[in-house]
């Protein structure tokens, strides 16, 4: 588990205690158009529902990611973890404390320097005017973590040789790296402040894939040395699958299936699961026949009625359209929404 | 599959060389890429980043952007010579016999025309139809694509679409006047998984019913494997291996091929790690001698710094990798 000499942290007593629960957890963006236009053209108002009730637990040390097609709200949720967002409603617990309750800043910054982020476009999330030493080292000084010069210079060189850049690489700006190194910058200045929790978006899907294999096996040893949390967000299934321990499947806003990473992939449960991973291009062209996949995700601000997913189902009936299927355990682990397999109307696999 | 070997490719590259100038000198992005393809046949194009295949495709329909030139080289279609044609030629053979769909729907779409407009001022520039007679065939179109309601979706814009609808057009677009080949760069990168088994079943179909060729630019193994016939690699502005798509995934022969594929992962696979080729890619000002994946290769030898391997027999493919070459090999058994 976590190095004992790398930072003050609570011994790792309970494995099967969460290091962060989400419940019930919404995020309503209001994207009306403007007073004016409301009043004078008789417009009404817009809710764009991008989170719509997700909760998921994500055990200490554990991989858990988050999957589905553009515009579902797992970027949203992600960004509602770590606190770039406030949620409209639900709540999300980091090792026991709840994340609404922290009102003062001097109780929110010992919890915000155990969680960082990283993000999609390693392009855009470095200041391109910051030599790559002072980027790192800027976690380093916000949480003032450490204060002599010299001892964050050596700092810095450590992360960058933990991430696999030379200490000298330092003195340079983000434009004199590729892509792949630039995301492996960005896991260093993750990783600055110490924290036992990352949030990744999307981290590998700009990069080539021997580039992507460099980063997710990075990502795979410094979580083995330190003991990191992932919560991992990807559209790439494949990636999903070797990274995971848990991986939890969003459909407009709402968690239709999670559970352990294998299950989900050998027996998948709810009917997207299923299309999703039917939809995956086949490495091994083995011919597998394809569920023909109709449709295309709804638009989210007038999502469909129901569960979702109900226009695209094959298995939908009345029921589907009329009423939001709730979380249903399942006995593997986790747990499926859809009134089709609580019914049993959908074979188990 | 491929059709018979006899057969004269419908499109042919020979020793393309595409050179960038710049105030430094001059950078050669793809060198000595040889290639071709039959009617009804799907070639694949992969590579990382910067290896130069979007460079190729790009010259084969006449459009690099300069400074980017052809400096040495021929291309043949249907065994014309098109590369060096005037530009009011060349546009005439774009339009009419090379069809494009690119990655990004958005901008091959005219944002201020609506989508029916786009088409049957394609099918009008290229064919002898009237207004009516296009305006139908462009609703032909759009439902062989899969757009449903077309004939009310026909009058729409672009934004009106979905990214997954927007590249059906692209496509309905790129076949409105059944070109012979078809150029396809990243077509379905900027789409969902679930749309892209859907346009990756619709490129395939529509080539197999129109006969024509395709050249499936792509960084995607995935689809590649669904849809091509043969593959090639390109690595660093070279073709490194190409071969029928099965022997290319299961057999590769060249090292860099080998490693791209193992990088990959997979769902079904358990793996701890996933194999790594160290480094990048060399820019195009510092690519090595000898052998541009030397450095990178876990197999080089001596010969690989030395001189640059020719694409050659070895086994269901070809490769270019000193391994195979009988006279540079000493200890005979490699790999």
């Amino acid at each position: 588990m976590a190095e004992a000499a790398a930072a003050p942290r609570e011994p790792a007593a309970a494995d099967a205690l969460p290091l962060v629960r989400v419940e019930g957890l919404a995020k309503y963006f209001d994207v009306s158009p403007p007073w004016l236009n409301r009043v004078l053209q008789g417009q009404e108002r817009l809710i764009l529902r991008a989170v719509d009730g997700v909760g998921f637990a994500v055990p200490k040390g554990k991989t858990f990611s988050l999957v589905g097609e553009s515009g579902c709200g797992k970027s949203t949720v992600a960004r509602l973890v770590v606190g770039l967002y406030a949620p409209t409603r639900g709540s999300i617990e980091f090792d026991g404390v709840d994340m609404a309750s922290l009102r003062r800043r001097a109780e929110i910054e010992p919890v915000r320097k155990r969680l960082q982020m990283i993000f999609q476009d390693p392009y855009a999330s470095l200041n391109p005017r910051w030599r790559i030493g002072d980027i790192i080292a800027e976690p380093i000084k916000a949480h003032r973590l450490i204060e002599e010069r010299t001892a964050i210079d050596r700092r810095v060189g450590e992360l960058l040789e933990q991430v696999g850049l030379a200490p000298a690489d330092s003195e340079k700006f983000p434009h004199e790296f590729s892509g792949g190194q630039r995301q492996r910058i960005s896991i260093a200045r993750a990783l600055a402040s110490q924290p036992e929790f990352l949030v990744c978006d999307e981290p590998t899907s700009a990069l080539d894939v021997s580039v992507q294999a460099q980063i997710l096996n990075l990502m795979r040893d410094l979580q083995r040395d330190l003991g990191l949390t992932y919560l991992f967000i990807s559209h790439d299934l494949a990636v999903v699958y070797h990274i995971s321990d848990f991986v939890g499947v969003m459909y407009l806003g709402r968690l239709v299936e999670w559970g352990p990473a294998r299950r989900v992939f050998e027996r998948p449960q709810h009917p997207y699961t299923r299309m999703l991973l039917d939809a995956i291009p086949d490495l091994e062209m083995t011919g597998r026949r394809r569920t023909p996949v109709a449709g295309e995700v709804p638009n989210p601000i007038s999502p469909p009625s129901g569960c979702h997913f109900h226009p695209r189902c094959p298995f939908a009936d009345e029921r589907c359209r009329q009423d939001a299927p709730h979380a249903l355990a399942l006995p593997e682990g986790g747990e499926v929404a859809c009134h089709a397999v609580e019914e049993g109307r959908l074979e188990r696999r | 599959m491929s059709q018979s070997p006899d057969k004269r490719p419908l499109l042919e590259v020979e020793d393309l060389r595409i050179e960038i100038p710049n105030r430094r000198g001059t950078l050669v992005a793809v060198d000595g890429v040889s290639f071709g393809i039959a009617e009804g046949e799907v070639l694949g194009v992969v590579g990382e980043s910067g290896a130069g295949k979007s460079l190729t495709g790009s010259a084969v329909i006449g459009l690099l952007e300069p400074p980017c030139r052809v400096a040495a080289g021929r291309i043949l279609l249907e065994g014309r010579r098109i590369d060096d044609l005037p530009y009011q030629d060349m546009r005439r053979i774009r339009g009419r016999e090379i069809g494009m769909v690119f990655q990004d729907p958005l901008t091959s779409l005219n944002p201020l025309y609506t989508v029916g407009r786009q088409l049957t001022e394609t099918i009008r520039t290229h064919s002898e139809l009237g207004e009516r007679a296009a305006r139908e065939r462009a609703i032909e179109l759009l439902r062989e694509v899969g757009i449903p309601a077309a004939e009310r979706r026909i009058d729409q814009y672009p934004h009106e679409f979905s990214g997954g609808m927007r590249q059906r057009v692209v496509i309905a677009l790129a076949l409105a006047v059944n070109p012979r080949l078809v150029i396809a760069d990243e077509p379905t990168t900027a789409l969902d998984v679930s749309i892209q088994a859907q346009i990756i079943a619709l490129l395939k179909r529509l080539c197999r019913e129109h006969g024509a060729a395709v050249m499936l630019i792509t960084h995607d193994m995935g689809v590649i494997a669904e849809t091509a016939d043969r593959v090639a690699v390109m690595y660093a502005g070279r073709i490194v291996e190409v071969g029928p798509v099965d022997a290319v995934i299961r057999e590769a022969r060249h090292p860099y091929t080998h490693g791209l594929m193992g990088s990959i992962p997979l769902v079904g696979h358990e793996v701890s790690r996933l194999t790594q080729i160290d480094g990048a890619m060399p820019r195009l000002n510092a690519i090595p001698p000898g052998c541009a994946f030397n450095p990178r290769c876990p197999k080089a030898f001596a010969p690989c710094r030395r001189a640059r391997p020719e694409l050659t027999e070895s086994g269901a493919t070809q490769a270019a990798c000193w391994l195979y070459d009988e006279a540079a090999q000493r200890d005979g058994t490699h790999g």
